[in-house]
């Protein structure tokens, strides 16, 4: 009951078949002749906030969009909640419906009014009726706060706004696993607390959830475990507390003391 | 109290602290910048080129208009029965525009050789066709889904059944040879402008294709079709078809005429597409996929709409083109619109000196009302998209 209050959701996230919800194993990839991951192992397992940070080119966002197939690797595994993402072009589409992602830019779709936004997927790939994928949408818009907003374009509201509608898109598909690429880096100032907000409540529904984020107060607050990277490798993984009171790596403590200060 | 706001209104030392006591209220502007006689000053004599331009204008103006006026409107003739009435008499030595000519002959400009008792269809078919773009150029219009039904599928059959006959329903058959004029004109541009937008959209999605054997055949095709002139596909159509299909199997030649009209006309308008596709950004195709959405789907709701919307000034500019060139189809022996016009000026019931210039007035003025039309409909969609950038 008290999940329901807090959380974002109001509805537990949908049940993963398998306790592994993410697994990479021994991947890689290059664009061209640019080694862009190298070798990169991680278990995210059911119910796991993991925060990835590292400078920027260091291949966070590449690393995540392997994950729901925006980009291809070329060696190793990727398992997503026991499927296998290959060539499989009905096993990406399965896999991209419990994945959810919210991007950097929001990316929410200009000629479709906020709820036609949010129902869109639902009614063209899950196959809901309208009405009650309105429903839904509507369900979810109060959970991030702004059902008056439902009927206005995107172009009409505010960064943040856009940004808790496109949470609200993805949620609308239910997903079991939630990725976001920097969710926060192209918002105002002011806006960057209503968005980290609605994904504390996100992780307090138990969501499964990768986020690639600078935000250090949300990665101490929420996060299972912290992932440093750098130059495509993943550099370092530790527990919140250790990762900021008592990093391992020379390459994490020479980041950390450039974005702490 | 009021002497310190005087003192400070009036002159503010340097250095002095200033609180305003007293608003300003609003005055008119000088007469120089507001009114006939500041809008003149700023927009016609601001510089001295803008003086010369003006000028030289105003000289065009002058030299032009009053005896396009005079030839259209002053010394026109507007009613009569023959050539007679076109010439020039001792009590009316100047003849201008010979507009009786246009009116005792309208009806051949309007539906060529078409049966004078079945011309009700094509006059039922203008009201579909107009019908059609009005329900499409209307943005706000109800079920505009319903109106993309309607303009592609629904006007298109049915016009043909009205325009060509269907003895079952009661339609005397009229063959395509007895088509022309206005009739033939709108024909070919309705029909190059509903095949060649889907055909083009495909043929710009297929450039765009991951599939090499598809990019391959689009762009062949776009650019062997843009690197040959319209007359020779024409030629093409109705020449060089026939050698290569069986004779039994001779299709007719309004139809080959508008095939070629057609495929030349997607060519192009798959470039205009292709360009309206590469505006949007990568962010709308992956937000489209990651919420799972095939590649037809996210074509189809996501990037589609949004392209073909931006590209509406380019696809109306296309068309106005492909209007003014349907003229080519005289070349193969169709009677379109000038095609009629040519053939009443030598017309010798009518032939006068001054038939001809009146023949291809009317032919200017009723392109350039279509064209214009179009083009201030490109204007008024450019307008509309601009606003809706800015909200």
């Amino acid at each position: 009951m008290a999940q329901q209050t807090t959380g974002i959701s109001g509805l537990k996230p949908a049940p993963l078949k398998t306790g592994v919800a993410v697994d990479l194993i021994g991947v890689h990839k290059w664009y061209g002749d640019f080694h862009v991951l190298r070798d990169i192992n991680l278990r995210v397992t059911k119910g796991e906030r993991i925060v990835i940070c590292g400078p920027s080119g260091s291949g966070k966002s590449t690393m995540i969009r392997c994950i729901n197939r925006l980009e291809e690797h070329q060696q190793g595994r990727v398992i997503v909640d026991g499927m296998e993402l290959a060539n499989d072009l009905k096993k990406i589409d399965e896999v991209r419906r419990d994945v959810g992602m919210v991007f950097q830019h929001f990316n929410l779709f200009p000629h479709l009014t906020v709820l036609e936004n949010l129902t869109l997927a639902p009614i063209w790939v899950r196959k809901q009726p309208k009405k009650e994928a309105e429903e839904i949408a509507m369900h979810y818009l109060q959970r991030v706060k702004i059902p008056e907003q439902a009927a206005k374009f995107p172009g009409q509201l505010s960064g943040g706004q856009q940004q808790r509608v496109a949470i609200a898109r993805a949620l609308c598909m239910n997903p079991k696993i939630m990725l976001f690429d920097e969710p926060t880096s192209a918002l105002d100032p002011e806006m960057v607390k209503e968005v980290l907000d609605t994904m504390v409540r996100l992780a307090e529904d138990g969501m499964t959830m990768l986020v690639v984020t600078h935000e250090m107060g949300f990665a101490r607050q929420v996060a299972n475990r912290i992932v440093f990277m750098d130059e495509g490798q993943i550099v370092e993984v530790n527990e919140p507390k250790t990762f900021f009171d008592n990093p391992q790596h020379e390459r994490t403590k020479l980041f950390l003391s450039q974005i702490l200060h | 109290m009021s002497d310190i706001a005087t003192t400070t209104d009036a002159k503010l030392m340097a250095g002095q602290a200033f609180v305003r006591a007293r608003p300003i209220v609003p005055l008119p502007p000088p007469l120089t910048e507001a009114g006939a006689i500041g809008w003149v000053r700023k927009n016609l004599f601001s510089s001295t080129l803008n003086v010369a331009l003006t000028v030289v204008c105003a000289a065009l103006i002058v030299w032009l208009v009053p005896p396009l006026v005079k030839f259209l409107l002053i010394d026109a003739v507007w009613t009569g029965t023959s050539r007679v009435d076109c010439l020039p008499r001792p009590d009316y030595p100047e003849v201008g525009a010979c507009w009786a000519f246009v009116i005792d002959r309208i009806n051949f400009f309007t539906y060529g050789f078409y049966p004078i008792e079945e011309r009700w269809r094509v006059n039922v078919f203008f009201v579909l066709l107009a019908a059609g773009v009005a329900w499409m150029a209307w943005l706000d219009a109800p079920r505009r889904d319903l109106g993309v039904i309607y303009f592609f599928v629904v006007m298109p059959v049915a016009s043909l059944i009205l325009l060509l006959g269907w003895p079952l329903i009661g339609l005397e058959k009229v063959p395509t040879t007895s088509w022309g004029g206005v009739l033939v004109t709108v024909v070919v541009s309705a029909v190059g402008i509903v095949f060649s937008l889907p055909i083009g959209i495909v043929l710009a999605l297929g450039r765009r294709s991951r599939m090499p054997a598809v990019r391959l055949f689009s762009v062949i095709f776009i650019e062997f079709v843009r690197g040959v002139p319209l007359i020779t596909v024409l030629f093409m159509a109705s020449v060089m078809l026939p050698l290569f299909v069986p004779e039994t199997w001779s299709p007719d030649k309004l139809l080959r005429a508008l095939v070629g009209v057609s495929l030349f006309a997607s060519a192009y308008m798959a470039e205009v597409v292709r360009a309206g596709l590469q505006a949007i950004p990568k962010g709308q195709y992956e937000a489209a996929m990651a919420v799972g959405l095939s590649y037809w789907k996210t074509m189809g709701l996501v990037v589609l709409p949004q392209a073909l919307k931006i590209t509406i000034p380019n696809i109306v500019n296309t068309t106005i083109g492909l209007f003014k060139d349907t003229t080519l189809v005289f070349i193969v022996g169709i009677f379109d619109f000038l095609m009629t016009i040519e053939a009443s000026r030598v017309d010798p019931n009518w032939a006068t000196p001054g038939i001809s210039t009146t023949g291809y007035a009317f032919a200017a003025i009723f392109y350039l009302i279509f064209c214009y039309g179009m083009s201030r409909y490109a204007r008024f969609v450019e307008a509309r998209l601009a606003a809706g950038d800015r909200r």
